[in-house]
């Protein structure tokens, strides 16, 4: 297939899984287990101040509390994890002191986010996104910061983000997701590491995409990042995320928490292309990817938009959630969903409708090969203040040979008669009719399938920025290798 | 069948050699015996009624799964065309204008035929077309075929009319360049004036080097193409051959007339 010409990560994406590399590097590890000791290790290794401290200890309290009882409501099976097994911190050792300039990184690292097509040298640096590169729980380096100053946006690692503007992470922190969210949200709290923060103030648009790239690195580490950002009064970001991690026999915890904000007239925009390492063939191996991602349409016509491309983790469970509380405020969740092999996927939103005339779109694409299973799982709530609420909900399904499974959970609560909802839903296979006809004009049978697919997912990958797009694409074809005939 | 000329014997392969073909679709044998040469450069049309066969001889040559092949053969420039899958005999060049062509959410007519150019290049040893030069061809072959740019905008075939649909058809044969296009029943349910366009397109497109193959239950279609040849399909064998002559007479006798003539039972 033709594709456009892309930045330099995709010519990364080849057949099997090219990420699946492991970087020795020395590393500052915490013991395995998770005590109130651990939770202090991680708050004085961090350098935070007191308020963190004891944030952190009422959520390890609260988790505690749940006696290790996971969420079971998700159609999802794996083994009971074991929370003493993990380590909860892991820092290569060079980053012991931040450094000033990318010069002070260790050229490891750099070698590192190079191997993945993230390249964070100022010479080479991804045109017009600035890079927050995360590798296991602390955040390396981030790019464009000169110019994203001058704009006045802060986008920084969330340590640097606690210690720098301590005033804005303790107004907003936990006010989306609260540590007493979910068993998940609970543990992110707890021992998060790192992750990004992200300001843009009043009236500013930001001149380029923010970009977060996750790399989990070292073996039997839980990795735990915790994202803010916060669009003040007729703001507007576009947010990127990427991720990968090296191929382990034994599974790897994932709890992430993301929270967004946006103030009157702001608007978010937030894209994922979810790759962490899916497990092998039969199933061994794997991310557990557990992650609590809500955003809060706080003002007055304001906008949160999610757009995700799920193709990796053993394990999905994920449901990036807009509560609409400003009058006139926007949600909307764009979602390709893809699992082969043995990979599950319980994935979809919530759509909470607080303020008047509050609108929401969902959009969910779910594609099951293999003997995979793939659940989308939805909740459109209208509250009674909620006056001339609207929704509009369309989820397919798209099943590639008969050992897979699609699902589908919408659950509707309206509580005030004017609003609206309207829901679609179709489960088809890809079909032979069009299979033939692209093969009939000269186009290989996987290249046909790769070709029914994209169109599939054509109204998510037309909400995601350009390069993403088109790698999302190549991402669909790699993880369906194989899958015809 | 060739065009013999005098006693001169033509050295020209044939293009397209169907010798005994037998085709069932589960229990139900559909072709019996089936037998057609064509050469380089010739127009032959094959006229039958409901259910002798024709939509199953178009699909069978392009390589359509459902179907069984229980005898004969046919080769495609001397080459065992059954034994090539259907991507392979459309790189090969061989072309089929689809009675129902079907619709492709989300896939653009342009960027899914330059795939299809690029890998009947690549097949063909030739280099791709730059986007550029691809841009230009596609412009020139959607002038000769009259579609309106407006339908590229949208998803291939979706919501297209039927008239659209064939046109778009003739849009893809004008742009793969086939060696042999079988076109299954273009002619079905168009109006005279998509008809007439149709027709226009298979005449452009008329050379030496490109064989048709225009399967129909009408004549009407042969008013705007002449044949070379004509052949009548009953019960799944070709019965009778002539020149567009036949076609007429056909078309004021009828297919019982053809039966009786050829010894058919009806």
């Amino acid at each position: 297939m033709a594709n456009p010409p892309v930045i330099s990560r995709s010519s990364k994406i080849e057949s099997e899984y090219k990420w699946g590399f492991y970087t020795d590097i020395a590393v500052d590890i915490a013991p395995k287990g998770l005590n109130e000791e651990i939770v202090r290790l991680i708050w004085e290794k961090k350098g935070e101040p007191e308020f963190m401290l004891d944030w952190r200890l009422r959520a390890y309290r609260y988790w505690k509390s749940l006696n290790e009882d996971e969420p079971r409501w998700a159609n999802i099976t794996y083994p009971k994890i074991d929370y003493q097994d993990i380590h909860y911190y892991a820092a290569p050792a060079s980053m012991r002191k931040r450094p000033e300039s990318l010069d002070e990184v260790d050229p490891e690292l750099v070698a590192a986010f190079n191997k993945l097509g993230i390249p964070i040298e100022e010479q080479k640096q991804l045109a017009g996104v600035a890079v927050d590169a995360v590798f296991d729980s602390v955040s390396v380096v981030t790019t464009y910061k000169e110019t994203l100053e001058k704009a006045g946006v802060i986008f920084c690692s969330m340590s640097e983000a606690i210690q720098k503007y301590p005033d804005l992470v303790e107004q907003y922190l936990g006010t989306v997701v609260p540590y007493t969210d979910n068993f998940f949200a609970a543990l992110n709290s707890a021992v998060f590491s790192d992750g990004s923060f992200c300001y843009v103030p009043p009236g500013v648009r930001c001149p380029i995409d923010l970009m977060t790239y996750f790399r989990i690195n070292s073996a039997d580490t839980g990795q735990f990042e915790r994202t803010l950002i916060i669009a003040d009064k007729g703001a507007y970001v576009s947010y990127l995320e990427g991720c990968t991690a090296p191929m382990r026999k034994s599974h790897q915890l994932h709890a992430a928490v993301v929270e967004l904000v946006a103030l009157d007239d702001a608007e978010i925009k937030y894209s994922t292309l979810q790759n962490w390492y899916p497990g092998d063939k039969e199933g061994r191996g794997g991310v557990y990817n557990f992650v609590t991602k809500r955003g809060k349409a706080l003002g007055r016509n304001s906008k949160i938009s999610w757009t995700q491309v799920e193709t990796g983790s053993a394990i999905t469970w994920k449901y990036p959630s807009v509560i609409l509380q400003g009058d006139n405020s926007v949600g909307e969740f764009y979602s390709v969903a893809l699992v082969n092999n043995y990979q599950q996927a319980d994935t979809g939103t919530k759509m909470i409708h607080i303020g008047k005339n509050t609108r929401s779109t969902i959009v969910s694409k779910g594609i099951s090969a293999g003997h995979a299973n793939n659940t989308y799982r939805g909740l459109v709530k209208i509250m009674p203040s909620a006056q001339h609420a609207r929704n509009f909900t369309r989820c397919d399904s798209l099943l590639i040979g008969d050992q897979c499974g699609a699902h589908t959970v919408p659950y509707i609560e309206v509580r005030n008669p004017t609003a609206k909802i309207e829901h679609e839903a179709s489960t088809s296979k890809v079909s032979e009719d069009q299979l033939f006809y692209l093969m009939q004009r000269g186009i290989s049978e996987e290249d046909a399938q790769h070709m029914i697919i994209n169109g599939f997912c054509k109204s998510v990958f037309n909400e995601l920025p350009f390069e993403f797009a088109a790698e999302a694409s190549q991402l669909l074809k790699v993880s369906l290798e194989g899958t015809v005939g | 069948m060739a065009e013999m000329e005098g006693s001169k014997v033509d050295h020209r392969e044939p293009l397209l050699t169907v010798r005994n073909l037998h085709v069932a679709a589960g229990e139900v044998e559909i072709l019996k015996g089936l037998d057609l040469t064509v050469y380089p450069g010739e127009v032959h049309a094959i006229m039958g009624p409901n259910g002798s066969g024709k939509s199953t001889l178009s699909n069978v040559l392009a390589g359509k799964p459902d179907y069984e092949v229980t005898d004969g053969e046919v080769l495609f420039q001397g080459r065992d065309l059954l034994a090539m899958t259907p991507d392979e005999r459309a790189r090969e060049g061989l072309f089929l204008a689809f009675q129902y062509p079907v619709e492709l959410p989300g896939v653009r007519t342009r960027q899914f035929l330059k795939s299809a150019l690029d890998a009947i290049y690549q097949h063909r040893g030739r280099k791709p077309l730059s986007i550029r030069e691809f841009d230009k061809l596609f412009k020139e072959k959607m002038q000769l075929v009259q579609m309106s740019p407006e339908l590229m905008q949208r998803s291939v075939n979706e919501g297209f009319s039927g008239g659209e649909k064939k046109r778009n058809e003739m849009l893809q044969l004008a742009l793969l360049d086939p060696k042999l296009a079988v076109m299954d029943e273009t002619d079905s349910g168009l109006d005279i004036d998509a008809l007439r366009i149709v027709a226009e397109c298979v005449n452009r497109l008329r050379g030496p080097e490109r064989a048709f193959v225009l399967v129909t239950h009408y004549q009407r279609l042969l008013n705007y193409i002449t044949p070379d040849f004509v052949h009548i399909l009953v019960d799944g064998r070709l019965v009778m051959s002539g020149g567009p002559e036949l076609a007429l007479e056909v078309e004021s006798k009828g297919y019982d007339w053809v039966k009786q003539a050829a010894g058919v039972g009806s």
